[in-house]
This record gives C-alpha cells, sequence and structure tokens, in this order.
C-alpha cells in the first residue's frame, strides 16, 4: 500500500518536471550594465502581393494579344515574339512557378482536401487558359505557356515521327494527368511539379538527373517540334479535350481553300489533316460492324484497366510517405541492417502512437484503391478511345488543323498563299 | 434534297458544338465554385514550425535553392547570452574562444562578439548560413532554444510544391497566409508575435 502510494506521488512529480522543463528558462537573459541593446529579430516580407497580382495581368493580356496575333493579324512573326517575352517573364523571371500546368494539383487537391486553401492566383492561372481555349483553340500553347515557348523556339529541324507513333506516345499525357490528379487527391506529392524539367533550367538550379531529362528533352526538341507538349503535358490533355469544341479556331486559309497543297507538310506537329472526300463510301453493314466493336471494345478496356489499376494501388500508395512509414514500423525484418531513417527517427521522438499512423495509412491505401479503379478505368477509355478514334472516318473538303492537338503557332498560315 | 440533307448536318453539327461548349463552360464553372470557396484572399507562402523540427539537416539539402532559403534565425529576446554556447561550441570544446576547431557550425555562420562578463552576443551572418539546424539543435539541447530554423521568405522561391516539405520527417512545413510568414517560437509553448 505504501509502496503504491510512494509510487504515484513520485510519478506526478515526475510528470510535473517533465512537463514544467519548457517552462523554466534555463539561462534568463542578462540584465546588461554596459548599455547593450539587444538587436531585434529581422523578419523579411515575402514577394508583395501586388506582383502576384501583375503575373495574373500580364497572363491575361498575353492570352487576349497572341490570340488577336493568331487570329486577327494571322501572323506567326508576332506570335514568335509574344513567345520570346513569355519565355523571358514566365520562364526566366518567373522561374516557371506558378504555372498553368502545375496548377492542375492546387485545384485537384483543393477539391478534395478539407483544409488545403489554394491561391486565388493558381485558380485564374488554371482557369484563364482554358477559358481562352474554349473560346479560340490552344492559343495559349502558341505563345504564352513558358515551357511551350521554349520548345516552339528551338524546334529548328522538325522531322517527321508518323501516326502510329505520335498516337502510341500521345498516350502518355492521359496516363501522367490520371497519376498527377490521384496523388494530388490523395495530398501525396505534386509530380508535375517534381518532375518538371524546364524549372530547373529556368533558375539554373536543376540536378543532374533533371538537367539530363531537360537536356535530352530540348536536344530531341531540335528535330521532334515540342516533344514535352505532345508526348507528356497533362494540361495538354484538358487544352485538346475542350480546343475540340472551340467557339472560333485558326484556319490555314483566310478564305476557301485551292486545295494546291502548299501547307501539307508544314507543320511540325503533324497535326494538319488532309481531305478524305467520299470516294469509297462504306456499307451499312461494316458501319454497324465497326460500331458494335467501339461499343464493346471501349468497356473491355475500361474494365481492364480499373482491375488492372486496382491490382497495382498498393505499389502506387508506396509513393505516399505515410503509407511508406507504416510499412516500415509493421515490417521491421525487411529494413534490418539499414540505418535508421531520419522519418523513423523523427516518428520516435514525437512519441505519437503507431495504431495512428497505421489508421491512416490504412486510410490512405483504401483511397488509393479506388484511385487504382478510376485511374486504369480512364487510361482505358483513353486507350479505346484511340482505337475507336483509328476505325472512323471523318470526311473533310479542305486541308485543316486538328482542332485537339493544334497549338495553333500559325506556321502554316505562311504557306497559304491566299492572303484575304 | 442533297444540298438539304447536307444542310442539315451542317446544322447537326453546329447544335452538337454549341452543347458541347455549354457543358464545357458548365463544368469549368462548377470547378471554379467548388474550388473558389477554398481560395484565399491574399498568397500563401511556406512557413516552418519550429516547434516540430527535428532538426534532421534536409532544410541544406533539399531546397531548390543553393544555399538553402531556410536560415537559422536568432530570437535576441530569448538568448541567455551564454559564454558556453550550445549552438555555437562543438560539444567537447575545451577551450571558449572562437576558434575554427571548436565551432559547430560547418560554414563559421555564428558571429561570437564579447558583451560585458561574462555575456557573448551571437549573430547569424546569413549569407554563410545553410540552414543545417546543428546550431538549433545544439541550443534546444542545452541552452533556451533561441536559435530557430525559418524559411527566409527574401529569398524563398515559394514552390508550388517546396522540396523540402515534401521530404520534411516531421512534417513542420506548411502554407501559410502571407501577412504572417514567421513563426518564431518563444519560451515553452509561447509564441512572440513578431512582425
Amino acid at each position: 500500500m505504501k509502496r503504491g502510494i510512494a509510487l504515484v506521488v513520485l510519478t506526478i512529480l515526475f510528470a510535473w518536471q517533465m512537463a514544467s522543463s519548457y517552462a523554466i528558462q534555463r539561462f534568463p537573459k542578462p540584465e546588461f550594465e554596459s548599455g547593450y541593446i539587444t538587436p531585434e529579430t529581422l523578419v523579411p516580407n515575402p514577394r508583395a502581393e501586388i506582383l502576384e497580382v501583375m503575373d495574373v495581368v500580364v497572363l491575361l493580356l498575353a492570352l487576349s494579344v497572341v490570340t488577336w496575333a493568331v487570329l486577327k493579324r494571322r501572323s506567326r512573326n508576332l506570335v514568335f515574339w509574344i513567345s520570346v517575352f513569355s519565355l523571358a517573364y514566365f520562364g526566366f523571371y518567373r522561374e516557371g512557378c506558378v504555372c498553368s500546368i502545375g496548377a492542375i494539383q492546387n485545384v485537384t487537391l483543393a477539391m478534395f482536401s478539407g483544409s488545403y486553401i489554394i491561391p486565388w492566383t493558381v485558380l485564374v492561372f488554371f482557369m484563364a487558359p482554358l477559358v481562352f481555349t474554349l473560346a479560340f483553340g490552344r492559343t495559349f500553347c502558341a505563345g504564352v505557356c513558358p515551357f511551350g515557348a521554349f520548345q516552339d523556339l528551338i524546334s529548328w529541324r522538325p522531322r517527321k515521327i508518323g501516326p502510329q507513333l505520335n498516337a502510341v506516345l500521345g498516350v502518355i499525357p492521359y496516363i501522367y494527368l490520371a497519376l498527377a490528379v490521384l496523388y494530388a487527391a490523395t495530398k501525396t506529392d505534386f509530380i508535375i511539379c517534381r518532375y518538371d524539367p524546364f524549372v530547373g533550367i529556368f533558375r539554373f538550379d536543376a540536378t543532374f538527373g533533371m538537367f539530363l531529362f531537360a537536356g535530352i528533352l530540348l536536344l530531341s526538341g531540335v528535330f521532334i517540334a515540342r516533344p514535352y507538349c505532345r508526348f507528356l503535358c497533362p494540361y495538354g490533355v484538358l487544352l485538346n479535350w475542350i480546343s475540340r469544341f472551340s467557339r472560333y479556331h485558326m484556319t490555314i486559309t483566310p478564305s476557301v481553300c485551292i486545295q494546291c497543297r502548299l501547307c501539307e507538310d508544314s507543320c511540325p506537329y503533324e497535326v494538319i489533316e488532309k481531305p478524305v472526300t467520299v470516294k469509297n463510301p462504306e456499307t451499312r453493314q461494316s458501319i454497324v460492324r465497326k460500331f458494335i466493336l467501339i461499343i464493346l471494345m471501349i468497356p473491355f478496356f475500361m474494365l481492364l484497366g480499373g482491375w488492372t489499376g486496382s491490382q497495382i494501388h498498393e505499389s502506387l500508395a508506396m509513393v505516399n510517405g505515410k503509407v511508406r512509414m507504416a510499412n516500415e514500423l509493421l515490417h521491421p525484418q525487411k529494413y534490418q541492417g539499414e540505418p535508421e531513417s531520419i522519418e523513423m527517427a523523427a516518428f520516435r521522438t514525437s512519441g505519437k502512437p503507431a495504431t495512428e499512423i497505421y489508421s491512416e495509412a490504412s486510410r490512405i491505401i483504401r483511397q488509393f484503391y479506388i484511385g487504382g479503379w478510376i485511374l486504369g478505368g480512364f487510361i482505358g477509355l483513353t486507350i479505346g478511345g484511340l482505337f475507336a478514334g483509328r476505325l472512323t472516318t471523318k470526311y473533310r473538303t479542305d486541308f485543316e488543323p486538328n482542332r485537339g492537338s493544334c497549338f495553333s503557332c500559325n506556321r502554316c498560315v505562311d504557306y497559304c498563299p491566299i492572303k484575304s | 434534297m442533297e444540298g438539304q440533307g447536307e444542310e442539315k448536318r451542317i446544322n447537326r453539327r453546329k447544335f452538337f458544338r454549341t452543347g458541347a461548349q455549354a457543358g464545357v463552360l458548365v463544368s469549368l464553372g462548377g470547378i471554379t465554385a467548388l474550388v473558389a470557396r477554398k481560395t484565399g484572399s491574399g498568397e500563401f507562402v511556406w512557413q516552418l514550425d519550429p516547434t516540430k523540427c527535428t532538426q534532421c539537416g534536409r532544410c541544406a539539402t533539399s531546397c531548390v535553392k543553393n544555399p538553402s532559403a531556410v536560415k537559422c534565425v536568432h530570437v535576441y529576446a530569448m538568448c541567455g547570452y551564454c559564454d558556453l554556447c550550445g549552438g555555437y561550441f562543438l560539444p567537447e570544446t575545451k577551450t571558449l574562444n572562437t576558434g575554427a576547431e571548436n565551432q559547430l557550425c560547418p560554414t563559421k555562420a555564428i558571429k561570437r562578439t564579447f558583451i560585458e562578463d561574462p555575456f557573448f552576443q551571437y549573430s547569424i551572418d546569413e549569407e554563410l548560413c545553410i540552414g543545417c539546424g546543428k546550431c538549433v539543435k545544439g541550443c534546444d539541447a542545452f541552452g533556451n532554444g533561441s536559435l530557430q530554423l525559418q524559411v527566409r521568405q527574401n529569398i524563398c522561391d515559394n514552390c508550388n510544391e517546396c522540396s523540402i516539405a515534401r521530404v520534411c520527417p516531421s512534417d513542420a512545413y506548411s502554407r501559410v497566409p502571407a501577412d504572417k510568414p514567421y513563426l518564431l517560437n518563444g519560451f515553452g509553448k509561447e509564441k512572440l508575435d513578431i512582425t
């Protein structure tokens, strides 16, 4: 009994000691006699908000001017100079941040997270190019996006790579977009920012790996025009969808196409579509067969993709720091012999119970299971849509840019002999 | 008849296009409305909470800036002006002088100046500081904890995803409104409101 009381008293005393150890200033600030004045702790301010507002104003102005140059002035020269300006301002001056491409993740996170507060400037950077595209086509890509402008300016010797390879590589942006949305929605990572090849160049501080990636991309960009825009850019996917329904769009000829074929090979991005005249109309039977094939194929690809996504959801979730940590706590034998990670050390010193991290990790893994189905289904839909697009034929009489993938760079306009 | 059919097709296409435009516009508006509720009026910056910080050293190595935008900030109001400073001297130091072999700071960014017996002032040369947090750890362990790591907002690029925040093992980083960018910890749980 006595021992019990003593133990309780000791525990209370010890706990009191622990709690108050923070409250005692170990070495109180001395009273100086020599008239010493304590220096002030300086707290320099961040970049003024007025400059952030200026970014938005410059974005809207650049979008307006480039749209005018593409659709009204029909001038490649002007688009070129706006590209130079955008590269200088949004690229080297603003160091590529904030950009519309990365803003996808902020918007996604704001939609899925209760606590994340998105700066309004980021929302404008995300929305303004989409709205402009709905009205006028992808003029943002033509000369406002610093990444696009950079690649556009260095595509000196563009070579064609053919429609097949174009279509296959064109699937990558969809996968990238799906992954970026998944990782942003689960609060895991902003992969678009993390693997952005240009930011390191704009800031002259790329790591070796990223520098290598950027170097390869830019070098190949001399021969394969705009490799990032065509085969990586996740924002381009959204612009592609919207641009298909745009109210206006740049045209190769200002009036009527005379079928002179001068523009045929002018596009470095291979998006000019040749006329398809109704020479050999399909039979009704073959149309019905194709239709049934498409109807069956797309759900099949979606289910296959979704199932695959759900199967690999644990691997996808391992990118998340909390999941990794829970895994390390659960399977210590796997990590034996390795030095303790900084995360583990920090977790141990924080004194949080392991159950907390387990429940959080299992919640995140559940999110990834659902996300895996959606991600896989989306990729399946993309691939299904690709095949469906190959099967169907669209009839057109003139040389026209593909509205979805045309960057409105206006190169082809210079090849058209009709000037008014 | 043929011409009429052609016209019909064009009309149908036009109708479809207008419908799609309206659809896109509505969904863009929807996303904006959904997200607009969560927009902040001002800008946001990255902030390091010194109470959560474990001085792992990643602030020095993970920042996109070189040297890092994270610096050691001295809250003079909390300093004990000790002769034997846990943030300045290596633990096994015998003689308390400014000899390079005695200093904890790898870049010799802390300046020790004599004030009056037996007190010394310690100030940080931020040009030299790399934000490794070694002095912070020492001051926390043996002193008052007046040395604290903070993101210097005049240097920070304010990346969309802070590359230090991504690897911070103790979740000490968060986005905060730009009008209160610093979180300098006062004594214990009490926070000094320095702006």
